[in-house]
């Protein structure tokens, strides 16, 4: 019991391993992909919200990207900061210019979209920090000086309603409102600008083509397709991929050498009981075929008993990482995917064969009289 | 004695290495068994019965000399002729009586007809049948945890003879077991003999000796007396 017990946490570190190895990348992936924009354009040589630097000229990039028949939606993203005075304290919050006909930024949870010009979406964060409620209305500024106290840019803005994120961190207070809105209270300089343009492609068209037109037409973005983004999330996640990589191999290991070190343990035990049955006739290839079954037997059942333990320590695991500041919410380190606990599964099963393989040959390779010999002493 | 030689061994020697030492335990043996005998091999220990029988049982090769059982030469057989021989040729007792513990009494029995490819239906019928011979119809699925050590020797020795052996080998059959358990073992060999098979025992136990009707006396390798029931 207690070496099945064993292997099983050897299997469930090993589980744990492949799903980070692969759960931060799918998890991305499905976070990029949920609300259907398969391209996004940045500043040149920047990543999306990576830098303060925005795209020129809103209105002729729009026109430029609406000539392509492959483009259903363009959705321009302006970023920026909020200040709210609440009882002598100022609280700030990151905020974002939309259209809300085709944003892909957040999911409304109670109240109102931002269909007026004056209206005020915030996440729960950034309420409580305000202490209002969706109908509340605020004096919103895009400026605020810590040693004088003043606000520029204020407008009155109406809260109409509570949202979530998609992107936003843990613990981020986060706010949108209209792009014309945010526009009128920024400095002349930051306006008819965006940080990000969401791009969504007609269905069935090819995103990579669409990509290469996009970087041709427009040299002064930089056009990040899904794909794309994927393969820089990937080279930024090699670390943690070589981690899991290292981490499951010494599981793997670890647990091929219990299951090896018990099978053996118990062929040595059981010497004069497997001469007897070569002695009364039972095959080598019999004997070989049980001891590997044995093996076999250990690592499905450690195997199953660490599926249900790597759950469960992935899923603390996951709280404590997906917590880490600056990291969008809906981001998973360890994502449960059937393809991926089958391999697990599955190469657990080939290392139980392994490890029976040498336990087995001593046990066929056993010399009949003599273990009978050395029996009738003991 | 006349009739067929189910066994016949021919200035058979062997000789073990220990260490720079070569010990030599048997120092050429030769005796032949006719069809239907039934041999006790007896002398003190390191004398190498168990060695003579282990040779008989073509589970270890001689060092010189020629071995045959049923008129075929065994001590040149490879590993897996050997096994397949063993399998439909002999039955095999031990002291110890080492049935599988998850398997109950009569899979024990059914596992040589199993090896041998007998159809599940055939096996089970014939394995109930010697379970019953040796006085265990009652025991048929107990395991060998809930047997005595005399059900259990008996269950071993429904075991020996489940692929209809020419030949039962027996080492120390009573040697783990009480008097009267051992009797009944004894009295079990010798009902066996009476229908026909052919039996060799190794022992130590004088009245399974005795039971015998015939006696090969061993000393240092050597056979120094051979005597037949009279």
């Amino acid at each position: 019991m207690l070496a099945v017990l064993g292997v099983a946490v050897a299997s469930a570190m090993l589980l744990d391993m492949v799903m980070l190895a692969s759960g931060m990348r799918e998890s991305f992936r499905e976070l990029l992909m949920s609300r259907g924009f398969e391209i996004r354009l940045a500043p040149k040589g920047t990543l999306p919200f990576d830098t303060d630097a925005s795209i020129a000229d809103v209105a002729a990039v729009t026109a430029t990207l609406r000539t392509n028949p492959d483009i259903e939606a363009i959705s321009p993203v302006m970023g920026a900061s909020i200040h709210v005075p609440v009882g002598g304290r100022n609280a700030s919050s990151a905020t974002l210019g939309i259209d809300p006909a085709v944003q892909g930024d957040y999911e409304l949870i109670a109240g109102e979209d931002v269909n007026r010009p004056d209206a005020l979406v915030a996440n729960d964060y950034l309420i409580d920090q305000l202490r209002a409620k969706v109908g509340d209305t605020l004096d919103v500024a895009t400026g605020y000086d810590a040693q004088t106290r003043g606000y520029t840019g204020q407008r009155k803005l109406v809260l109409s309603g509570r949202v979530r994120f998609i992107y936003g961190a843990t613990q981020q207070p986060a706010s949108a409102m209209r792009r014309e809105t945010l526009e009128s209270m920024v400095e002349p300089e930051r306006r008819n600008r965006a940080s990000l343009f969401m791009v969504r492609i007609r269905k069935g068209a090819d995103a990579e083509q669409v990509r290469g037109w996009i970087a041709a037409e427009l040299p002064n973005v930089t056009a990040i397709s899904i794909a794309t983004a994927i393969a820089q999330v990937d080279q930024r996640l090699s670390y943690f991929r070589q981690l899991a990589f290292i981490l499951g191999a010494v599981s793997l290991f670890v647990g091929f050498l219990l299951v090896t070190t018990l099978v053996t343990v118990s062929v040595n035990e059981r010497a004069g009981e497997i001469a007897v049955m070569r002695a009364i006739g039972v095959s080598r290839a019999h004997v070989v075929q049980q001891i590997v079954l044995e093996g076999v037997a250990i690592s499905s059942a450690g195997a199953l008993a660490g599926l249900a333990l790597g759950l469960v320590t992935a899923r603390y695991l996951n709280t404590i990482l997906s917590a880490f500041p600056g990291l969008p919410m809906a981001i998973d380190f360890f994502l449960f995917q059937p393809r991926a606990a089958w391999s697990a599964l599955g190469l657990l099963v080939l290392s139980g064969i392994a490890a029976g393989i040498y336990p087995a040959w001593r046990a066929s390779s056993l010399p009949i009289a003599e273990s009978l010999r050395r029996e009738a002493i003991a | 004695m006349s009739g067929r030689a189910v066994v016949s061994l021919k200035d058979v020697k062997r000789d073990y290495a220990l260490g720079r030492e070569s010990v030599h335990a048997l120092r050429g043996v030769t005796i032949d068994v006719t069809a239907g005998d039934y041999v006790a091999i007896v002398g003190p220990s390191g004398c190498g019965k168990s060695t003579l029988l282990n040779l008989i049982g073509v589970i270890d090769k001689p060092s010189a000399g020629t071995v045959s059982i049923e008129g075929k030469r065994v001590d040149g057989m490879s590993d897996g002729e050997a096994t397949t021989f063993r399998l439909r040729t002999i039955g095999f007792v031990f002291q110890r009586f080492y049935l599988l513990p998850i398997l109950s009494a009569l899979e024990n029995v059914s596992l040589p007809m199993a090896e041998a490819g007998v159809p599940g239906k055939e096996r089970s019928e014939r394995a109930a049948r010697l379970l019953e011979y040796v006085g265990l119809r009652e025991r048929l699925s107990h395991r060998p945890s809930e047997l005595s050590g005399g059900e259990q020797q008996r269950v071993a020795i429904a075991r020996a003879l489940a692929n209809k052996p020419s030949l039962l080998l027996a080492d120390e059959p009573t040697g783990e077991l009480d008097a009267h358990t051992g009797a009944e073992i004894i009295s079990l060999f010798r009902r066996l003999n009476d229908d026909g098979t052919t039996i060799v025992v190794v022992t130590h136990d004088e009245e399974l000796a005795t039971a015998a009707r015939r006696q090969i006396h061993m000393r240092d390798g050597r056979i120094v007396g051979d005597a037949f029931e009279t």
